[in-house]
């Protein structure tokens, strides 16, 4: 798969930096906190998760929409004293970027080890879908040839391309659907889910239709969280208390041509998943085949699907069949977000599939199977229902995952991360 | 500074935005005109306004009248609509009309695709029945919206004297006859 390129050698940063630590708040709606209060929760448990002391700290990194705090308030909150940090303007595909842009800000000798955390009201303060506060703005600039034809939300804005794939490949509502039946699945299995219920094929088709393509059960579920993960270089990782999570490769915020409207350069039905594959698998080594567990960013049923596609996990065009073989069901071949994701978990702008695959490559997922007395998990690979005697997720001896972040068609980032 | 309120929605167009301000100025005389780059060797035409050209960045152009006609490559179709005003038109369809002007150029895959709701010949948003007539493949011709003083929005209705298929391609599930 890979290139005549040495992406070990000296100036290449493949497999010298890792995730030691990963925290989260509970996933509400209404969380009753401010986002300061919310981030400096999942910050301590990613150090606490890690066993790192405030003192061992020098980076932090956030995005968000002018919906969060920055990184200064939250440092000082808890006793961080940073020799860098910075606070970017981002949604979905940010997380990875971010984690890109740590491993060069510690390789720059700026700093030694970053947080990286997103915290979002993203329900009880500021939606995506843009209702509130956001629908009153006034519209201007390019905003005149989108926003003021209705055309606003993301899942507005995304449907013309999810349309197109299914003209351009037939590809089937009920096919798509089963994005969200195996992530219900895997969310059954997730105590920390906000939507636990197993869904249906005829659930998601039969459910109330948004924006067509779009039935309700297709789009992810908006909910008030923070999450958190703390990166440092391999000679410092070994250090902390977890198995570090290896960063093979990373690609930030790749994106399509004509990026100020992408649909003037089509095939529409291609998303920025056909151009990160060059880059992420040539900089990690390895090729789709050697995924063993993916993190495919659900904002809709169709984004899943059409990432996994683009980055060649099967043939153009054949996503639809991907998603509905079961390949990617725990117990299949190559798991999809088997934390049940946006669609069920929460909305985190892709951060909760990062945390999760860190979990997996430690083979430490917190899901309903037992814990011995030195607090390891003792899976049993039950992938049925809590109820019907199953509750794991957890997926048996992964040693390599992948991330696959979206911000919108045109645009998406990529992790590769291998168990250390 | 043309500014007007449209569906519960100010629209403005600032006076340092000059390329919005042609662009808009062209549609409120109901004359659709795209900008095509002034480089000799390139002059291709881009949608949407922009400031240089993104096949060969050169910052020269040109307004030129644009036969504003079409065929429907991609849609989305609203049920669920945010801003309220659009609440009362639900379903609406957002069209990505394709036009005939330099579609396939300069590859395969490229072509100037133009944003616009589903509107009558009127201009008035598309009543449910005539949203089940539009899919990929329709003919479309533009229709402008008047909002204010320099400030009309391009809309596409079905095209009377075009060729329309048998059969547009339309998302293949109704949701309660929807
Ligand atoms: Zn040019």
């Amino acid at each position: 798969m890979t290139t005549d390129i040495d992406a070990t050698a000296g100036k290449y940063l493949r497999d010298k930096y890792a995730i030691i630590g990963v925290g989260e708040t509970t996933y509400t709606r209404g969380s009753g906190m401010t986002t300061r209060a919310l981030g400096t929760w999942a910050i301590k448990n990613a150090m606490d998760d890690a066993g790192i002391p405030a003192s061992e700290i020098d980076g932090m990194m956030s995005y968000s929409g002018n919906d969060s705090t920055a990184s200064p308030m939250l440092a000082g909150d808890l006793g961080i004293r940073l020799n860098f940090y910075m606070d970017v303007q981002g949604g979905g595909s940010s997380s990875e970027a971010l984690i890109g842009l740590a491993i060069g800000a510690i390789e720059a000798g700026m700093c030694e080890t970053v947080v990286v955390f997103r915290s979002m009201n993203g329900y009880s303060q500021v939606r995506i879908g843009g209702t509130g506060a956001r629908a009153s703005v006034p519209v201007g600039g390019d905003a005149l040839h989108s926003a003021a034809y209705g055309w606003f939300s993301a899942g507005q804005n995304f449907s013309p391309t999810f349309m197109r794939h299914m003209y351009d490949y037939g590809t089937t509502p009920e096919q798509v659907a089963m994005v969200k039946v195996i992530h219900s699945e895997h969310a059954s299995n997730n105590p920390k889910a906000y939507y636990k219920q197993r869904v249906t094929v005829e659930d998601v088709v039969n459910s109330r239709m948004i924006c067509k393509p779009l039935h309700l059960l297709d789009c992810c579920v908006e909910t008030d969280n923070a999450t958190a993960l703390i990166v440092t270089s391999v000679d410092k990782a070994y250090d902390y208390a977890n198995t570090p999570a290896r960063i093979l490769g990373v690609a930030g915020r790749v994106c399509k041509p004509r990026i100020d409207m992408h649909f003037q350069h089509g095939p529409i039905s291609t998303v920025a998943g056909y151009y990160i594959k060059d880059l992420i698998y040539r900089n990690a080594g390895l090729g789709p085949q050697d995924i063993q567990c993916t993190g495919a960013y659900d904002a809709f049923t169709f984004t899943s699907m059409l990432q996994l596609e683009d980055y060649g996990f099967c043939e153009k065009g054949e996503g639809g069949d991907y998603v509905s073989s079961g390949i990617m069901r725990l117990g299949g071949e190559r798991p999809n977000n088997t934390s049940g994701g946006h669609l069920c978990e929460g909305y985190t702008h892709g951060m909760n599939m990062i945390i999760e695959n860190v979990r997996q490559l430690r083979g430490q997922v917190d899901d309903y199977c037992p814990v011995d007395g030195n607090g390891n998990k003792q899976h049993t690979f039950n992938y049925a229902e809590p109820s019907a005697g199953g509750g794991c997720r957890q997926v048996p001896d992964v040693e390599i995952t992948q991330n696959l972040g979206w911000a919108m068609p045109g645009t998406g980032s990529s992790l590769i991360m291998r168990k250390g | 500074m043309p500014q007007g309120d449209y569906l519960g929605m100010t629209l403005t167009v600032l006076d340092l935005d000059q390329e919005n301000l042609a662009y808009f100025q062209h549609c409120a005389d109901h004359d659709f005109h795209l900008q095509q780059c002034a480089n000799e060797d390139c002059g291709l035409i881009r949608y949407p306004p922009g400031t240089a050209c993104p096949w060969c960045s050169g910052r020269e152009f040109n307004w030129v009248p644009v036969d504003a006609r079409g065929t429907v490559h991609s849609y989305g179709e609203v049920h669920h609509a945010i801003q309220p005003a659009f609440r009362e038109r639900a379903p609406y369809m957002i069209l990505l009309v394709e036009l005939d002007t330099q579609s396939g150029v300069p590859t395969e895959h490229e072509a100037l695709r133009v944003a616009g709701n589903l509107v009558d010949a009127d201009g008035n948003f598309a009543t449910p029945d005539l949203v089940k007539q539009v899919g990929i493949g329709s003919r479309m011709r533009i229709v402008f919206a008047d909002v204010a003083d320099g400030l009309a929005l391009p809309h596409w209705t079905l095209d009377e004297d075009g060729e329309q298929p048998d059969a547009p391609w339309r998302y293949p599930q109704e949701v309660n006859g929807v």
